[in-house]
């Protein structure tokens, strides 16, 4: 009998064309997801930087309102006279003016509002307290009396701004580094002393040593005093000139010139002075302190401290899961018990992140750092040295959280070492450890990067067990810093997850934070993807170097 | 060299063969010596009591079908086979009068007695010339000088000298099978081992590599004791004085080259040099 021929259905099915599509359309939905995640973080966070032009309009009760047109939405309103259901629509304008209004966003409805126009001698000032504040330049003060009034003042305020600027980032230097250097000996100081009580038999010993510390303390006390004073003096000079502004409504408000961060006339700025201000804000940005919560200014600290952490983590991850692997491939008896730990290391890799954090918490920080205060820093007690979080604790979390990936990718590459290279090895009369040291490690570096990368990868991201290991919101020194011992391990610090995750949430005025969100959202990607070209162009160049045979 | 090789006739025994006589050969003490061994995988026997003494300074060809257990054998005599799990070993193995599986040997002394040369060639991912430095390196020499002079004369020695001198510090990955095979042997001679053990050191190469690496097994047996694993009946008729017949694990037969291939005693052998089976 003659087969009939099959329908281009069965064909189909039969050459399994329609499985091709299935994956195709999987990998398809895929991108496109990642493709949406990107779009959306850039779009939202990439105009975080730009300089919003400013719209004035007049109110339905006879004012006038200046602020940033943040959206339009529609809504449904049911109107209760006539019983009906209204499309109305309405917008979200940033008012600013924080110190003069109480709240700086407000939602008007677009029968409320008429005349909208964009004046071009709107001025936006971005301050150092109470967010923006938008308005009309009237007058430039000097001592009190106007020293420039009307296109003049614009022009004054431009030449006087930098000057009393400087003045008052003198001023915060002072404040934030030195005095901040002087607490710091003073605390040194007073450890000292607790610690001759402490350690010394009562005697001249004791009496020499505390003396010496008291000495410490009254020349330092002294410094502090002149400090102060010339910071005092610093921020009298900073109220030398003061801006006077008018609200669109008509209120008056003097501004001093000092506290102005950056003074700008959006709906008046040329595309160059547009561009120059957006990358000033994007170098503010990455290389700023927070301000005012951290809904404004910088998140350099939070930078620093994600990368250093992700550093720390590596440094300890890397050893440690090369070496298990190394014992569970090489030496170990393979057999039930290997089998057992190596089931167990990567249901280790699927357990919730937070339960790392809970036991980082309980043994990091309460066993290991308490157990090192009681031996190390005895003075200091009650307060913890190390017995808090902190980044080296935040760090060890972690690097245990991402051991079973190191784990597992150095076990695949040291298996995928050719039998040959290793026998060669020792048939020349190689010792197991020479050859491990020598062919297998070197073959396997490769993929052992691949696993650091990975763990990179997850570390960096991860937020819950940092909240309990060491992640502060607001941390007032970085981890590596110029005083000795240079690494504070035992520090808090920031991290561009957590300050997400604060900003987003936890922030006193949820509007201002929004746009941080994204933006910081955008930098943490930039962050994880910089931290992981740097491993594979490192693992690029090893793997030319260690190539191993292809052929023959 | 190579019109030789290009015209090389089939089978010819004592074309190739050193002036020696089968009766001076037959003077040469013993460096290798077995007494019943048995080696086993698990439950399956590889090798079934063996007993054989290999001469000092000539080429001892194991040729036998696929799985006869002559490779196995053959990584008795430098304890490769400790690496694989499951393996168990009686009988007795002398390497040079020392009992090799007696409770003072140390394998990696053994192994620097005991040269290998593998069936792949397996140069390492790194120089020619740390290729050669390896053995050395490992056995602690660490004088610059000696080293050169080392790789140099075995690279002379492996008829490799006058192809890399040139590229001594390129990947050893760059060379050609044949001469990556040359470059295994270089690495095994710099470490001046008595004997070499070569599994199939030419089935993975054309003809006129595998003539260069038989006409270097010729010229090295001067001072090594050789002992190859072949397939090729043709190369261990060409280059071995002694030939050892396996089959299913045991030794058939053990005698002359010439006597193997010409006149067997046995039956088997007999069939399998002539190609009847195998």
């Amino acid at each position: 009998m003659i087969r009939e021929r099959p329908s281009a259905l069965d064909r189909t099915f039969s050459q399994g064309e329609h499985l091709i599509w299935l994956t195709g359309a999987a990998l398809a939905v895929c991108l496109l997801m990642i493709a949406g995640l990107l779009v959306i973080v850039v779009k939202n966070g990439a105009g975080y930087f730009q300089p919003h032009p400013l719209t004035q309009a007049d109110t339905a009760d006879g004012g006038k309102i200046l602020g940033v047109l943040l959206g339009t939405e529609s809504f449904r309103k049911f109107n209760a006279t006539n019983s009906a259901v209204e499309d109305l629509t309405r917008s979200q304008f940033k008012l600013g003016n924080r110190d003069v209004y109480g709240i700086d966003f407000k939602w008007f409805e677009h029968t409320e509002i008429t005349n909208k126009t964009r004046p071009s001698e709107a001025v936006a000032l971005e301050r150092d307290e109470y967010g923006d504040f938008y308005g009309y330049l009237t007058a430039l003060k000097e001592q009190g009396k106007v020293i420039a009034e009307g296109d003049a003042a614009w022009a004054e305020l431009q030449r006087k701004h930098p000057v009393a600027r400087s003045v008052a980032e003198e001023r915060l230097h002072v404040q934030k580094v030195e005095i901040g250097r002087v607490n710091a000996a003073i605390q040194e100081a007073n450890i000292q002393i607790k610690r001759a009580e402490r350690r010394l038999p009562p005697g001249a010993e004791r009496d020499a040593a505390t003396a010496k510390a008291q000495a410490i303390i009254t020349t330092q006390q002294a410094e502090f005093e002149k400090l102060k004073a010339r910071a005092g003096e610093l921020q009298t000079e900073g109220q030398r000139f003061v801006a006077v502004m008018r609200t669109a409504d008509g209120k008056e408000k003097e501004i001093p010139l000092a506290e102005i961060v950056r003074a700008f006339k959006p709906n008046a700025m040329s595309s160059s002075a547009k561009a120059g201000h957006y990358l000033s804000k994007v170098w503010e940005f990455t290389t700023g302190e927070p301000r005012e919560s951290n809904t404004e200014g910088g998140i350099f600290p939070a930078i620093f401290g994600t990368v250093v952490m992700t550093l720390l983590m590596s440094i300890a991850v890397v050893p440690f899961g090369v070496l298990a692997a190394l014992y569970l491939r090489e030496y170990a008896k393979q057999g039930f018990f290997v089998r057992c730990v190596r089931i167990a290391v990567n249901n280790l890799a699927g357990v919730p992140s937070i339960v790392f954090g809970v036991f980082g918490l309980g043994f990091f920080v309460y066993f290991v750092g308490g157990t090192i205060d009681q031996l190390f820093y005895p003075e200091l007690l009650p307060t913890p040295t190390y017995g808090t979080g902190g980044i080296l604790w935040a760090s060890l979390t972690l690097a245990l959280l991402t051991v079973p990936v190191v784990i597992v990718a150095t076990e695949e590459s040291i298996a995928a070492v050719p039998r040959g290279a290793k026998e060669g090895s020792l048939a020349l009369g190689a010792s197991k450890f020479q050859t491990l040291c020598r062919i297998v490690l070197p073959a396997s570096l490769p993929g052992i990067l691949t696993g650091l990368i990975l763990a990179m990868a997850r570390g960096a991201g991860e937020v819950a067990p940092l909240m309990i290991t060491g992640v502060v919101k607001l941390a007032p020194t970085l981890p590596l810093d110029a005083t000795f011992p240079f690494f504070h391990l035992d520090r808090k610090f920031m991290h561009l997850g957590f300050h997400i995750y604060d900003v987003g949430f936890q922030s006193p005025n949820v509007e201002a934070a929004k746009p941080m969100v994204f933006t910081t959202t955008l930098l943490l990607l930039f962050v994880v993807v910089a931290l992981n070209l740097a491993a594979i162009l490192i693992r690029d160049r090893i793997r030319k170097k260690y190539r191993t045979g292809a052929f023959a | 060299m190579s019109d030789s090789l290009t015209s090389r006739p089939q089978l010819t025994v004592t074309a190739r063969q050193n002036a020696e006589s089968p009766e001076e050969l037959a003077k040469r003490k013993n460096i290798i010596e077995t007494e019943s061994l048995s080696l086993s995988y698990g439950e399956s026997r590889a090798l079934k009591n063996i007993t054989m003494a290999i001469r000092e300074r000539v080429v001892t060809a194991f040729i036998g079908p696929s799985g006869c257990g002559k490779s196995t054998f053959l990584r008795c005599f430098n304890r490769m086979n400790d690496l694989i799990d499951g393996v168990t070993i009686r009988g007795r193995l002398w390497i040079d009068g020392e009992e090799a599986f007696g409770p003072g040997m140390d394998v990696i002394e053994l192994r620097k007695k005991v040269g290998m040369v593998f069936q792949k060639s397996n140069p390492f991912p790194k120089t020619i010339y740390e290729n050669i430095a390896y053995g050395l390196r490992v056995a602690g020499i660490k004088d610059k000088a000696t080293l050169d002079e080392t790789i140099e004369q075995s690279l002379k020695n492996a008829a490799l000298w006058e192809e890399v001198k040139d590229r001594l510090h390129e990947s050893a990955l760059g060379l050609s099978g044949g001469q990556q095979q040359r470059l295994c042997i270089a690495r095994a001679i710099a470490i001046r081992p008595e004997i070499i053990l070569m599994d199939e050191p030419a089935s993975a190469l054309d003809p006129i590599a595998t003539g260069r690496v038989e006409d270097l097994i010729l010229d090295l047996k001067r001072d090594f004791t050789i002992v190859i694993v072949t397939h090729n009946m043709q190369q261990a008729a060409r280059i071995s004085d002694y030939t050892a017949f396996f089959y299913l694990g045991e030794l058939i037969e053990y005698d002359t080259t010439n006597k193997i291939f010409t006149n067997p005693s046995k039956k088997q052998t007999e069939d399998y040099v002539t190609g009847r089976f195998g």
